[in-house]
């Protein structure tokens, strides 16, 4: 109890003295945020699709699109393109379908954004603004939700294309990202536990004051992020694409802007998990070696920076999404698998039982919420940590195709194998 | 014969996941920051260096007087294997043969430079030059003033005494 009293504690002092705006200033500013954050949003999306074009390139030690002025201008060449082209519709696609997708797999990735708090409440005349879109009670929850839906689009886009290849891109997103949710969620319990709450402000409120959770909680962070890979199918986990064997996978018979919509999806995906990690694990808009921002007063200059500090962790991890992409190769369909449910899964199970013993056990010994609180539970996770790297490093985790074979079995096919060599040789 | 499948026992011992992924991460950022190993040739304004035995489109050669070389004495549309050499010979009052028609399809062309080799003039050449774009097809026939015309440098015949080229 003395936990939960603490953390209360800690909102009230975050509370400013200011009551939030109400009536119809609320209206206008929220119509304000919502048309200024879409529009941040799909403009940076946009230049995010050159980043990734530079970045590969880079990597690849060459140059990247640097025709269209210098290369800025590509993003905008690319929607033209996108549009002037032709819309295809193949024959035996479910028409209604078929157009639906697309819009399916775009708005729940665009929309999971409006309650992620993106910066330092905004003193006015009229009151407090949040920054954040719609401040929901049940923030997480919410993110958790209607990031389940963007499936559907995939799976729809999938099986109304008419398209073997299409079909099984679908058919393995569903598989993939319904496995990783699952992890997902799971991860992000211990840092609700932590919080108290599922308001993303509270989150942020608590790690300002008990330390960032990517310190206290690296291994719910691991599975965090390596889920959230899976969920916006970036390689190494982008099997429902999967060039190589699927063409194009669930938008193999997609074209122009409808296409496009996939690409955005994407890209806006990889924003919003971005901003999730950001969120759930390195603070939010906080800014680093301070307190005074979490308190007040609060003033547009701190809002500002504060906005400033969330784009600079946002982009970080966008840079890491596009880092890990242009290095790591696909996993194959069972390691996917196997990863998900034999090793992501159970560890978050377990993470979770471990964090909540630790935080009883501090609650037992009567440590306050504060810098020994933070201090135990960060040499506990260090301690989590280098054994699980340990482990994971060898190998034993991600099976080779025969793992699962009895030895007996191998030994039969080694058999084969002599035995052909013998009789080709016999017949030479 | 019955299928053969290699079994290769799996290296456990030597297996790292962690430690092999943060050495790739390394590797790839190494290369994000190696400003000056792009290898990208920035075509239309930077061209890379082509082989001073290059055979591309046709040259004619010309005398000072700025007539062409050629004698119209039939070798090259003799040994051409593509038959792609048009050459209607004429003389003049005091007998020099010259070409009335000096024609070569570069469509045809196979870029073999017998042409050349063949030539006791010295007056036709396949060309060191590689941007040949045309609007028409008829672009592609080249006539003997085109062929004069040309102002690229032409190409170096393998030679036999020196046959790398030093």
């Amino acid at each position: 109890m003395t936990f939960f009293s603490g953390v209360l504690a800690l909102l009230q002092a975050a509370d400013p003295n200011q009551p939030p705006v109400s009536g119809t200033p609320f209206f206008l500013f929220t119509i304000v945020k919502m048309i200024v954050v879409f529009t941040v949003y799909m403009i940076g999306v946009a230049l995010l699709t050159l980043a990734e074009r530079k970045i590969s390139a880079w990597i690849q030690d060459r140059h990247g699109p640097n025709r269209v002025g210098k290369g800025w201008g590509q993003p905008f060449a690319d929607g033209l393109k996108n549009i002037m082209k032709e819309e295809t519709m193949p024959a035996g696609v479910n028409k209604p379908l078929f157009v639906l997708a697309p819009i399916l797999s775009f708005i729940p990735a665009l929309t999971a954004w409006c309650v992620i708090p993106f910066g330092a409440p905004l003193p006015t005349r009229w009151g407090r603004i949040d920054m954040v879109v719609a401040d929901m009670p049940v923030g997480f929850l919410f993110i958790l939700a209607l990031t389940s839906l963007s499936v559907y689009g995939i799976v729809l886009a999938g099986w109304s294309s008419n398209n073997k290849y299409a079909l099984l891109g679908g058919l393995r997103s569903s598989a993939q990202m319904v496995s990783y949710e699952i992890s997902m969620g799971m991860a992000t319990i211990p840092v609700l536990l932590l919080a108290g709450n599922v308001s993303l402000n509270t989150i942020i409120n608590q790690q300002a004051w008990g330390g960032w959770n990517v310190v206290n909680l690296t291994v719910a962070f691991f599975i965090f992020m390596v889920a959230a890979f899976a969920e916006t199918n970036r390689l190494p986990f982008d099997l429902p694409e999967a060039e190589s064997e699927l063409i194009a996978g669930y938008h193999t018979e997609y074209s122009a802007m409808k296409f496009s919509l996939f690409f955005i999806s994407e890209y806006a995906s990889m924003v919003t998990a971005s901003a999730l990690m950001a969120t759930l694990f390195f603070g939010g808009w906080d800014v680093p070696f301070t307190s005074h921002d979490n308190i007040g007063p609060y003033s547009g200059w701190l809002t500002l920076l504060s906005i400033g500090i969330f784009l600079i962790k946002v982009l970080f991890f966008l840079f890491l999404f596009m880092w890990i992409r242009w290095t790591l190769p696909r996993f194959r369909y069972d390691q996917l698998m196997s990863l998900g449910w034999k090793f992501m899964l159970p560890l978050a199970l377990g993470y979770i039982i471990l964090i909540a013993a630790v935080m009883l056990g501090l609650s037992a010994a009567d440590i306050q919420p504060g810098r020994m609180y933070a201090t135990i539970l960060g040499s506990v996770n260090v301690a989590i940590v280098i054994i699980l790297f340990a482990i994971l490093d060898r190998g034993r985790i991600i099976s080779p195709a025969y793992g699962r074979m009895h030895p007996r079995e191998i030994e039969r096919m080694r058999q084969v194998t002599r035995r052909a060599q013998l009789a080709a040789e016999a017949n030479r | 014969m019955s299928i053969s499948v290699k079994v290769v026992e799996r290296p456990v011992d030597d297996v790292s996941y962690v430690r092999a992924t943060l050495r790739g991460m390394g590797s790839t950022l190494k290369h994000l920051f190696a400003v000056n190993d792009r290898v990208t040739v920035q075509y239309p304004e930077e061209k890379s260096p082509i082989s001073p035995r290059w055979r591309g489109t046709h040259r004619m050669l010309t005398t000072e007087t700025g007539k062409a070389k050629c004698v119209a004495c039939g070798l090259c549309p003799t040994v051409c294997p593509a038959n792609c050499i048009k050459l209607v010979p004429g003389e003049d009052e005091e007998g020099n043969r010259y070409p009335l028609v000096f024609e070569i399809d570069e469509f045809r062309c196979i870029f073999c430079g017998y042409c050349q080799e063949v030539c006791p003039e010295e007056a036709i050449h396949v060309g060191r030059h590689y941007e040949n774009s045309e609007y028409s097809r008829e672009g592609f026939v080249y006539d003997l003033q085109r062929l004069m015309d040309q102002s690229h440098p032409v190409c170096e015949m393998w030679d036999p005494e020196d046959p790398k080229g030093e």
